[in-house]
């Protein structure tokens, strides 16, 4: 399961913030007004460089037109549209998110957060946001990171090395089934990725709101992207807030690929593991047979 | 001190606002349909801006939003994920104060309780008024599956359907393939209905609307949502966009009176480029062409409505340009080259007189030209043809506050009968405005609008000689348009 763990930094600053005899709120702001004029309020995608404060103004633009209404003028997600969201909008100050490509804990990259603001997040009211420039969404990057302490103290993670994509075959779709069994994946998605698992009415993400396991045969987007590398990724890395862990420690590189391959037979769409899942006969796992 | 929450709060601080409110809330109108959907806002707790580059015309997100048949594509949508209590309803009214002053309008003179003759004398009126009434309904039936509906009035509560369509989004799941079928506006990226101004002459493109003096072709207004079946396609990030229609020729109008057998098509291509931190801009293309019928059958020598034979032909065509100069400031274009067969030129066309749909027309229909066997064209008669162009520039000091401009001219350069004026209806025309939102929520819209207009039109006044009577009409409007 995934080991989850906070920085010493961020615990300085709870505590810091904790201690002042000021209000949270106005800590806070003091403090993003100070982060605004940090290294750390920029954004490097290729040879691209998004800056949150250009020429001593803010590049605040484009947040406020299109952000600011969900993730909330100080970045906490408490927008006036919050309250009416589920799931609720990005809390940018805790510098927690789902889509990285690094370990579990760890920052995102500035691709990674590049990426999430064009693709969206399905399946949550953050659509994708692919009508912006380049530039614009460097820059909208660079803003989101001077929010959080946590970009001034540290570093993104290394993002993780995906193996390139073996060839899809009856041993590995009949091993992903094994994989998926093993590390329980079906408590929370379901035997047939339903998303209906003996678990799965009781998760909560990390700030104890409700939240759904992926449900696989409806065949939606994945949050983190489509491909099987992104499908990789995602339970190589865990989705950080929510009680998807991350299995790097759990599964090698091959096992990884294998599961990939059960995971696509259980979705709605044509494949080839699923149609070597169909001549297998390959049935769903019996909870009870492999055990809580 | 925290200067980035000044820079977001410049609008409510410091005495520019006042300034400004005092100069704007006296000012203001509107009169025109025009498609803003707070439901949309209130059903993805968007604001305004989001789609908005000032609330009615959208930006290219909010392009993207309704190219995809009002789904925002992240997998909530469908109907079944709202509230069951939400409708997406949407109404919208504009009360207002004008003054409008036209010249050279031709009165009678009066002597002795007796009419003596006529004048030409500049008519001048002022006073609060009331636009129309349009009520929106918008959104999806399912997921891919996206409605619109837009019962308006004008202001004496006379209603007619502006827009009904369904359209199905993303067949075959891909977004190059969605069909909609209705009546509606046409793919124009500069949206008339979509216009940030007002007033009678300003409140619309010219160039949209434009028939020659004497002409008789009104199925040619790119300007009026039409009846017809659309296709349309773009790319995922909708830089690449494309749009084939095929309408009746009834510029709208229902019942099959003047469309019975006539087809137009409308055909739209356009492309965006990322241009850094200039913006994206977009170029593109459109044309019109189309046929409708010039000789209607006639009982008493009144035309039969739907029996339209004797069609004939005309196109328009134009290039249209969305340039951006960063956040700021933002320049639309659009140009056009109109064509109308010389029939039309010579007011043939529209004999059943369903008068655009504007009630109240006094023609009696046997008296417009009716293209009956054996009609000739005068001698030399030719196909009237003109060039036009739009430019409308905007600076968005913020989502909350935006101050247009727009030039239009449009030069005829051919007549339909020999020997007229070359510049007979040519048209000149600017317009200046300001809109200030107060508020930006997701849940309602205000603009406090103001706007001057001035329009001139080559030989349109009453003629008393061989010398063209032009005239020159303004309009200044202060209103408060809003939405809820």
């Amino acid at each position: 399961m995934r080991t989850k763990f906070l920085p010493s930094s961020l615990l300085i600053s709870i505590v810091a913030v904790l201690l002042s005899p000021a209000s949270l709120a106005q800590v806070t702001e003091y403090q993003q007004e100070q982060w605004l004029n940090s290294p750390a309020a920029t954004s490097h995608i290729g040879n691209l460089t998004g800056r949150a404060k250009v020429a001593g103004n803010p590049v605040s633009g484009d947040y406020r037109r299109y952000c600011l209404v969900c993730h909330g003028e100080l970045g906490d997600g408490n927008g006036e549209s919050a309250p009416w969201l589920d799931p609720k909008p990005r809390d940018f100050t805790l510098a927690i998110f789902k889509c990285r490509s690094t370990p579990t804990g760890t920052l995102p990259t500035d691709e990674d957060l590049f990426d999430t603001i064009a693709r969206g997040l399905d399946r949550s009211n953050m659509p994708p946001w692919n009508t912006f420039t380049r530039q614009e969404r460097a820059d909208l990057v660079a803003w989101i990171k001077h929010f959080s302490p946590r970009w001034q103290t540290e570093k993104p993670g290394t993002p993780i090395q995906i193996p390139p994509e073996p060839e899809v075959t009856p041993e590995r779709v009949k091993a992903g089934e094994d994989v998926f069994n093993r590390v329980q994946c079906w408590k929370c998605h379901g035997v047939e990725g339903k998303a209906n698992g003996p678990s799965a009415s009781t998760l909560q993400d990390d700030l104890g709101r409700p939240i759904l396991a992926y449900n696989f045969a409806e065949g939606g987007r994945f949050k983190c992207g489509t491909t099987d590398a992104d499908l990789y990724r995602i339970f190589m890395t865990g989705l950080d807030g929510t009680p998807m862990p991350s299995f790097a420690d759990n599964l090698k590189p091959d096992e990884a690929w294998d599961l990939v391959f059960y995971l696509r037979t259980l979705q709605p769409f044509p494949s080839k593991a699923k149609e070597i899942a169909k001549q297998l006969g390959l049935k769903p796992v019996n909870p009870n047979a492999t055990g809580p | 001190m925290y200067t980035r929450r000044r820079c977001f709060g410049a609008l409510n601080s410091g005495g520019f606002l006042p300034t400004l409110l005092l100069l704007v809330i006296v000012s203001v109108g509107a009169t025109r349909p025009a498609h803003a959907l707070p439901a949309f806002a209130r059903k993805y707790g968007l604001r305004c801006s989001a789609c908005h580059e000032s609330w009615p015309m959208l930006n290219y997100f909010g392009q993207k939003f309704k190219d995809n048949g009002y789904q925002l594509m992240n997998d909530r949508d469908a109907p079944i994920w709202q509230n069951p209590s939400y409708w997406p309803v949407t109404f919208r009214i504009t009360p207002y104060w004008h003054r409008v002053s036209t010249g050279k309008v031709s009165v009678d003179t009066y002597s002795g309780g007796s009419v003596t003759g006529t004048a030409v004398q500049r008519i001048t009126s002022t006073g609060f008024d009331l636009s129309g009434l349009d009520f929106h309904t918008g959104g999806t039936l399912e997921k891919n599956i996206s409605f619109y509906v837009l019962p308006s009035s004008d202001s004496t509560a006379t209603f007619h359907f502006e827009t009904v369509m369904a359209r199905f989004d993303n067949l075959f799941g891909t977004p190059w393939l969605n069909v909609k079928a209705g009546k509606f506006e046409l793919d124009n990226l500069l949206s008339e209905k979509r216009i940030l101004t007002l007033t009678a002459n300003g409140g619309v493109y010219q160039l949209y609307h434009f028939i020659p003096v004497g002409d008789n072709n009104i199925f040619g207004q790119i300007g009026d949502n039409q009846l017809g079946l659309e296709v349309m396609g773009h790319s995922a990030n909708d830089r690449t966009r494309y749009t084939a229609a095929l309408l009746s020729s009834s510029d709208g109008n229902v019942g099959l009176v003047t469309g019975a057998n006539s087809y137009t098509g409308f055909f739209t291509a356009s492309q965006a480029f990322d241009t850094g931190k200039w913006g994206v801009q977009r170029v593109g293309g459109y044309a019109m062409v189309g046929e409708a019928a010039t000789y209607y059958l006639t009982t008493a020598g009144v035309p039969i409505p739907g029996s339209g034979i004797g069609n004939k032909n005309f196109h328009r065509e134009g290039f249209v340009g969305q340039f951006y100069f960063g956040p700021h400031f933002d320049v639309q274009v659009v140009t056009q080259h109109g064509w109308d067969n010389a029939w039309f030129g010579q007011g043939y066309g529209n004999a059943v007189n369903p008068s655009n749909g504007t009630p109240g027309a006094t023609t009696p229909q046997s008296s417009l030209p009716n293209n009956t066997p054996g009609m000739v064209l005068p001698a030399g008669s030719k196909a009237p043809t003109w060039n036009g162009v739009l430019v409308e520039p905007h600076y968005v000091y913020s989502p909350q506050l935006i101050f247009i401009g727009r030039f239009e001219t449009i030069r005829m350069s051919q007549q339909a009968t020999p020997g007229t004026p070359s510049n007979l209806g040519n048209i000149t025309t600017y317009t200046l405005g300001c809109r200030y939102n107060p508020f930006m929520t997701s849940r309602a819209g205000m603009a406090l609008h103001s706007e001057y207009n001035w329009l001139h039109q080559d030989g349109t006044g009453p003629t008393s000689g061989p010398v063209l009577v032009n005239i020159n009409t303004s309009e200044l409007l202060f209103g408060l348009d809003f939405d809820f």
